[in-house]
């Protein structure tokens, strides 16, 4: 083999380099997250496990059928009805009223981080009154 | 509500096919499709897939074939900007002193400037000192729509309002070279430290993309006519007169705006480049 | 083949070094712009473009020097061309290349530059600017590659390359169409809103591009052991001068109209450019240090003893290059902007942030302009030794 020990030293420099995270953090995995859940509202829009992995599709759709259709009301699986908005319903006084109980928790750990708040306002003193639809 | 009942239907179906399909799978014992669904029964897995969230317009929103405003120019009280202030507090619009990076929704510019070629050394005293109210003319055919590379900016089909959809704008700023009535601005820093007090029902926006006057969509999906139109309601009646200020749909023969515009000479910003505007002015 | 862009001498790696010096500095002023916002550019709410898509314009433009050569060979047999068709292609790539830059930095979320293609919109013409910029791209790529490989092995360019060069010859026109009609449909914007623009685009470019590639060829018959050619020199420079006379000659055409109609709208960017609106002169002295160089280059280029010169065609062509750089970037560009469409007036300076990155997207095109001509002329080089 051509240039043998710079190729195997190229190696393990390579490797010491990927597994970097691993040996790093080796014995301080973080703690799961834990997210405090509304204590008033028993129930989100749709049912927790669809809420858990789809919650940023329904997001997205949300955004489009608000936005761009102009149909801001939806209706949940249950028939329920619910104003299309991150700010006024999703993060309402009886909600995830705080994000960094809430949203931080999962995105931090998973190290996600979604530009929702680059735009929407995370409520801060007095969250608003959940909005009652009127139909 | 029929949309309701379609719904339901649609739900029901699925779910009885589910609650049919989840023995069915089990009893074949096809441990692959199991994993495929990740915890969840195949009802739900099915319910996910085919239910789409489909929004409905809210019973209560304000609607129109195509809106439109009147401004009545000569009902401007003299040194009023409630227009402008009530738009700008509540649509969370920064504050920002510098001319090259302010944004601005509706402002008030001098005759010669919002008729370009108009004027002329001998007109009307109180023309040169009337300030017009300059908005976003919601064209019924937007250059600004024309040209966006992602249809960021569009004209929503039911009611004729150009809108901007923040989450997709790339920043190009074509839109802005497009608008032949600088109703356009770009976000050139981030916005928030010069927003005094934020209205939590609306998002602020972030550095980078352009925004304008959106006919206050949000309110009139709750019923609301637009801000500005309320503000300048209130102040015209303080004062004793008409308001400024009218909204309505133009093609409604019954509405305030075709009633002001069936009764009075009106013009709009730059008619001969067929854009066609919908704000009317009454000089 | 692409080993030899990496086997060069020490001037070479010298050259490549400053390059990637500017090519940092642009990187991190980029870096400083992404985290605070297009705000630290001299740009407006009233001059809503400036120095980024004033160079994307001009090197749309430059891109077109592959035309140049490509057509005379393939399409008349022009055999003299046959030796620089690969430098024109090559200078194709970089210029392209650039113009991507520049529009990448100039937006002010570029993370989401690709909802261009995840929402295409075929009525905006900047979707299009992004389909034929991209396609030329490729062509220039691909046919420059599969060109240089033939000529390696000593053989002539395959057949079904030939398709691909045919294209790539409406294709060059359409980048500059497609860019010009940027500009020529928007109402309200009464400098832009010329049927004429497509054809100044062409005629600059014919003269910016093809002078750009004569220096260049001036640069390699210098600092290399290939030759470009005098004879092919000779012809672009013919080139050069017909396109230069059709760019002034639009220019005048479009004064002729503002100022005989006697329409405001259609004076007022001619007049704030050339000698000032309402006080505001900021375009003045870069307007007439065009109008300058574009009569210098006229007048060296039309006599025909002084063209001969090499000297002489390269003051010219530095002369075309500045002439055209400062009438469409500068010029068209920012010019266009000025009054607002409220006949307000505000000027632009470019900031220093701004500058070095437009310096930075430069100093790439020349980096990649350098190794691709690296490649090229070491093969043509070996073929001769």
């Amino acid at each position: 083999m051509y240039d043998g020990g710079k190729i195997i030293t190229g190696i393990i420099i390579g490797l010491v380099f990927l597994t970097f995270p691993i040996w790093y953090t080796h014995g301080t995995v973080p703690p799961r997250p834990e997210v405090k859940l509304p204590v008033k509202e028993k129930e989100c829009v749709e049912p927790r496990p669809y809420m858990k992995t789809k919650h940023m599709q329904l997001l997205d759709l949300w955004r489009d059928s608000a936005v761009r259709v102009g149909k801001r009301s939806y209706i949940a699986f249950n028939g329920k009805k619910y104003n299309m908005s991150l700010q006024n319903t999703c993060m309402s006084k009886d909600c995830h009223a705080k994000k960094t109980e809430f949203c931080d928790e999962c995105h931090n750990y998973t190290g996600v981080v979604p530009y929702c708040w680059d735009c929407h306002i995370e409520p801060k003193k007095e969250p608003k009154e959940k909005p009652e639809e009127k139909h | 509500m029929g949309v309701n009942r379609r719904k339901f239907l649609k739900i029901a179906g699925i779910s009885t096919l589910g609650v049919a399909a989840k023995p069915a799978a089990d009893a074949l014992a096809i441990e692959w499709l199991d994993k495929k669904l990740g915890g969840f029964t195949v009802s739900e897995t099915l319910l996910h897939m085919f239910h789409k969230p489909t929004g409905f317009k809210p019973g209560e929103a304000l609607t129109a074939e195509r809106w439109a405003m009147v401004v009545n120019v000569k009902n401007c009280p003299e040194g009023c900007n409630a227009c402008r202030e009530a738009c700008h507090r509540v649509h969370n619009v920064p504050d920002i002193e510098n001319p090259k990076h302010e944004i601005k929704w509706i402002w008030h510019e001098e005759y010669e400037h919002t008729f370009p070629g108009q004027q002329h050394e001998h007109i009307e005293e109180h023309l040169k000192e009337t300030p017009f109210v300059v908005l976003c003319n919601h064209c019924f055919n937007p250059p600004c729509v024309r040209v966006c590379p992602t249809k960021a900016t569009f004209k929503r089909k039911t009611d004729g309002i150009v809108m901007m959809d923040m989450h997709r704008c790339i920043g190009c700023r074509f839109c802005m070279a497009a608008c032949p009535y600088g109703s356009r601005s770009f976000n050139w820093k981030d916005p928030r430290p010069f927003i005094k007090e934020q209205n939590p029902e609306f998002p602020t926006r972030t550095k980078g993309v352009v925004e304008k006057c959106n006919f206050c969509a949000e309110r009139l999906a709750k019923g609301q006519i637009p801000a500005c139109v309320e503000a300048c309601q209130e102040a015209t009646k303080k004062k004793g007169r008409e308001p400024a200020l009218v909204f309505g749909d133009l093609e409604d023969p019954d509405s305030e705006v075709r009633q002001l515009l069936r009764s009075h000479y009106t013009v709009r910003r730059k008619p001969e480049l067929g854009t066609n505007p919908n704000v009317y002015y009454i000089v | 083949m692409l080993e030899k862009g990496f086997l060069g001498g020490r001037k070479y790696w010298i050259w490549m070094a400053c390059l990637l010096l500017f090519m940092g500095a642009g990187f991190i002023s980029w870096l400083f712009q992404f985290r605070e916002g297009l705000g630290i550019t001299g740009m407006s709410r009233d001059i809503s473009w400036g120095v980024y898509i004033a160079n994307f314009t001009f090197l749309v433009g430059v891109a077109a020097a592959a035309v140049m050569v490509v057509l005379p060979y393939y399409v008349h047999h022009y055999k003299a061309f046959g030796r620089i068709t690969i430098l024109a292609e090559f200078l194709g790539v970089a210029a392209v290349t650039m113009c991507l830059l520049f529009i990448l930095v100039d937006l002010g979320n570029p993370v989401r530059a690709l909802n261009v293609i995840l929402h295409p919109t075929p009525n905006s013409i900047l979707f299009w600017d992004m389909v034929v910029l991209n396609g030329y791209l490729f062509l220039n790529i691909f046919i420059g590659w599969n060109v240089l490989t033939a000529e390696r092995k000593g053989s002539p360019p395959p057949g079904w390359l030939k398709p691909f060069i045919y294209l790539s010859i409406p294709w060059a026109i359409s980048i500059h169409t497609v860019t010009a009609f940027l500009y020529a449909g928007l109402p309200g914007r009464h400098f832009w809103l010329t049927a004429i623009m497509a054809a100044r685009f062409l005629s600059s470019a014919f003269a910016a591009g093809p002078a750009m590639l004569i220096l260049f060829c001036f640069i390699v018959r210098k600092t290399t052991k290939f030759n470009p050619g005098n004879e092919q020199i000779r012809t672009l420079s013919g080139i050069v001068t017909y396109a230069m006379i059709l760019n002034v000659f639009f220019f005048l055409l479009e004064c002729f109209t503002a100022f005989y109609s006697n329409i405001p709208g259609h004076m007022h960017t001619i007049v704030y450019l050339f000698r000032g609106l309402h006080g505001h002169t900021g375009l003045v002295p870069w307007m007439w240090v065009s109008a300058f160089f574009a009569v210098v280059s006229l007048v060296l280029l039309i006599v025909p003893a002084a063209r001969r010169a090499d000297d002489v065609l390269a003051v010219a062509c530095v002369s075309v290059f500045i002439a055209c750089w400062i009438d469409k970037g500068v010029g068209l560009v920012i010019g266009g902007f000025i009054p607002n469409p409220l006949e307000h007036i505000t000027e632009y300076v470019a900031t220093v942030p701004e500058v070095l990155i437009t310096l930075g997207v430069w100093a790439t095109g020349f980096f990649i302009l350098s190794f691709l001509y690296k490649i090229a002329i070491t093969v043509k080089e070996e073929l001769r030794a």
